[in-house]
């Protein structure tokens, strides 16, 4: 483990504290409200479900309630934004910007105003509502947009970082967080800086680059692999955009062989992005973890997961296939 | 007729003329709607809101919101007819590297408050600005402009709902009603009538006037300033592509723009209407 990135000292002990991701971005949220009069928030009926109500009991004057109806708020915040404030709007992944891209993209990317859209609800980990709630397309949406920053962060801590971090830029910032309590293994010491990957274990013979909380599973994926002698890498990407380049091309150099990890689809999420340097910068086998091209259903967080691949077993798994595809094309003289 | 009437009406038929020579220019573009809503943008650029078009970031300034971003050229005429950049380039409209997008990008050009041209979203941030004078008590007034068809966007009703919830008396719709559309009339395409009910029973003063008459239009603007708690729709129906007799009623006209000898004919009649309102007493 990567002792400058000062995780909790076990990460694998049964005892570890398990919150939500949605927590910190409440939390976080409550202090910048206290910190900066400028900060507002804006909530359509979910405001506890998206941890906007600390904020909202301890600061009325700047919370606004629209009700259900995602796409008013994506534009009444813009209009809060343009009036020299920063606006975050909180729902359901898959209302918003499941159902307001349009207005996410003009109103707030192509005015360019400093509306931060959080999305509390997001992928397989939503559990038992079911695949219309399961929102696996955002990050997708999200990362195509002009002006656009997008952060999924790995646990509690981290996104309060990550919340900090969206208040102190100018441009909007897409979070995704979660429902699901989920191990805290991150500290309020480790680094986080938007656009900059964390290592969190090197290797050599696998790179795992992994988002929100596939990046514990990759961690204990890791762990299984080591009893197989296989050394990987863990590399949290909170960042999806802008994607760390140069991360991503060390390890492709260094492994030769790079597995992507998050619960969204695999196409035009995390794994897509890192297809995309690797396809233009240094091209090695990339094993994609995540949904494929498919709906999800009611579930448990961990029977989903588990069901759909996306684990740790199914990392490890993704990851001695890789290997293995690596090793063939090595024999064709495919890749050197 | 008073002074400051006769001005506004000159005003009016200059931005007209403006409308027409930067459309023609352009060979495309919306002229059906910017010529109806000319009287409107009179009264509002040189009548009710309170501007600085040399302090275009004046903190205290009316907050004008276009809607319906597809009517631009009559915002950029007014712009600079009242002095926010210089008037040649209107003749740069919808040309690469022009400021003047074929709808509106709000940063490059100065006056502009917002992006639009999708429908239905500036109402919303117009909601979004009033809310912020009025919690922070800012003495100035946000107005917003939007076409009939326009209507038909869910999220403008759930903007209006917001306004009335949030008491934005600070806050004025000026909708265009020329019943035209895309497709045909708004009576057909999706009929909204009766209008001034429906927005009364979702909490808002409705005022119906002639959109085309500039002292109703700065009467019903200055009406709308005594409301404390209500938001203000000011129903405007004009006449689409008024001032020029061929393109008068005609939806066809919604996106299509003039030729050589059509812009000619146009102007002819536009310049005849300006030395009829000069001699005027």
């Amino acid at each position: 483990m990567n002792n400058p990135m000062k995780l909790v000292p076990d990460p694998f002990a049964p005892t570890i504290q398990r919150k939500s991701s949605r927590d910190g971005f409440g939390k976080a949220l409550l202090e910048l409200g206290e910190r900066d009069k400028n900060v507002w928030a804006v909530s359509a009926d979910v405001s506890e479900s998206s941890r906007t109500h600390w904020f909202a009991e301890k600061f009325p004057a700047r919370f606004v309630q629209v009700g259900v109806a995602e796409q008013n708020m994506a534009s009444v915040a813009a209009g809060i934004a343009a009036c020299g404030k920063t606006a975050f709007i909180s729902a359901f992944g898959a209302f918003s910007p499941g159902r307001n891209f349009d207005q996410i993209r003009v109103s707030v990317c192509y005015n360019d105003v400093p509306v931060k859209i959080h999305a509390s609800h997001t992928g397989l980990a939503v559990g038992p509502d079911g695949a219309s709630h399961q929102m696996l397309e955002d990050v997708a949406m999200m990362r195509a947009l002009p002006n656009m920053i997008v952060l999924v962060p790995a646990d509690m801590e981290q996104a309060k970082k990550a919340t900090y971090a969206a208040a102190m830029v100018k441009t909007p910032i897409y979070i995704r967080t979660s429902r699901e309590n989920a191990p805290v293994f991150t500290t309020h010491e480790t680094p986080f800086t938007i656009g900059k990957a964390n290592i969190y274990r090197d290797g050599k013979d696998v790179a795992i680059f992994a988002c929100g909380m596939q990046v514990y599973e990759a961690l204990r994926a890791a762990e299984e692999l080591k009893k197989e002698n296989i050394d990987a890498a863990v590399i949290d990407m909170h960042t999806i955009k802008p994607i760390d380049r140069a991360t991503i091309v060390s390890y492709a150099k260094k492994c030769g062989v790079l597995v992507s990890a998050e619960d969204h689809q695999i196409d035009g999420g995390l794994g897509s992005a890192i297809a995309e340097v690797l396809a233009e910068g240094w091209p090695v086998v990339l094993k994609r973890v995540g949904v494929n091209n498919s709906f999800g259903e009611s579930g448990s967080c961990a029977e989903l997961f588990s069901k759909y691949g996306i684990d740790a077993a199914g990392i490890a798994k993704a990851a001695k296939e890789a290997i293995h595809t690596k090793e063939v094309l090595k024999s064709y003289e495919v890749f050197p | 007729m008073t002074e400051d009437t006769k001005r506004m009406k000159l005003l009016a038929n200059t931005i007209r003329q403006d409308i027409i020579t930067m459309l023609t220019e352009a060979k495309s573009g919306h002229p059906a709607g910017s010529l109806g809503l000319a009287d409107v943008f009179a009264a509002l650029y040189f009548g009710a809101l309170r501007h600085d078009p040399k302090k275009p970031d004046w903190p205290e300034r009316d907050r004008f919101v276009l809607s319906n971003g597809h009517v631009c050229p009559v915002l950029y005429a007014s712009l600079a007819c009242a002095g926010y950049f210089p008037k040649e380039m209107l003749m740069t409209l919808r040309k690469l590297g022009s400021p003047l997008q074929g709808h509106p990008h709000r940063g490059p050009l100065p006056g502009i408050e917002n992006s639009s041209g999708p429908l239905g979203q500036g109402i919303s941030q117009a909601v979004g600005m009033a809310l912020v004078a009025k919690r922070e008590a800012h003495a100035w007034r946000v107005y917003s402009v939007m076409g009939d068809g326009e209507m038909n966007e869910g999220q403008v009703w759930e903007a209006l709902l917001l306004a009335a919830k949030y008491k934005l008396g600070n806050l004025v719709a000026i909708i265009d009603r020329n019943n035209i559309q895309i497709d045909g009339t708004t009576d057909d395409v999706l009929p909204l009538d009766p209008l001034a009910d429906k927005l009364r029973s979702f909490g808002w003063n409705a005022l119906e006037i002639d959109g085309n008459d500039v002292e109703a239009v700065l009467e019903a603007l200055n009406a709308a300033k005594t409301e404390a708690n209500r938001p203000t729709a000011i129903i405007a129906k004009t006449v689409s592509g008024k001032g020029v007799s061929f393109m008068e009623g005609k939806f066809e006209w919604h996106g299509k723009t003039p030729n050589a000898e059509q812009a000619a004919q146009a102007i002819k009649e536009l310049n005849d209407a300006r030395t009829a309102l000069e001699a005027a007493p």
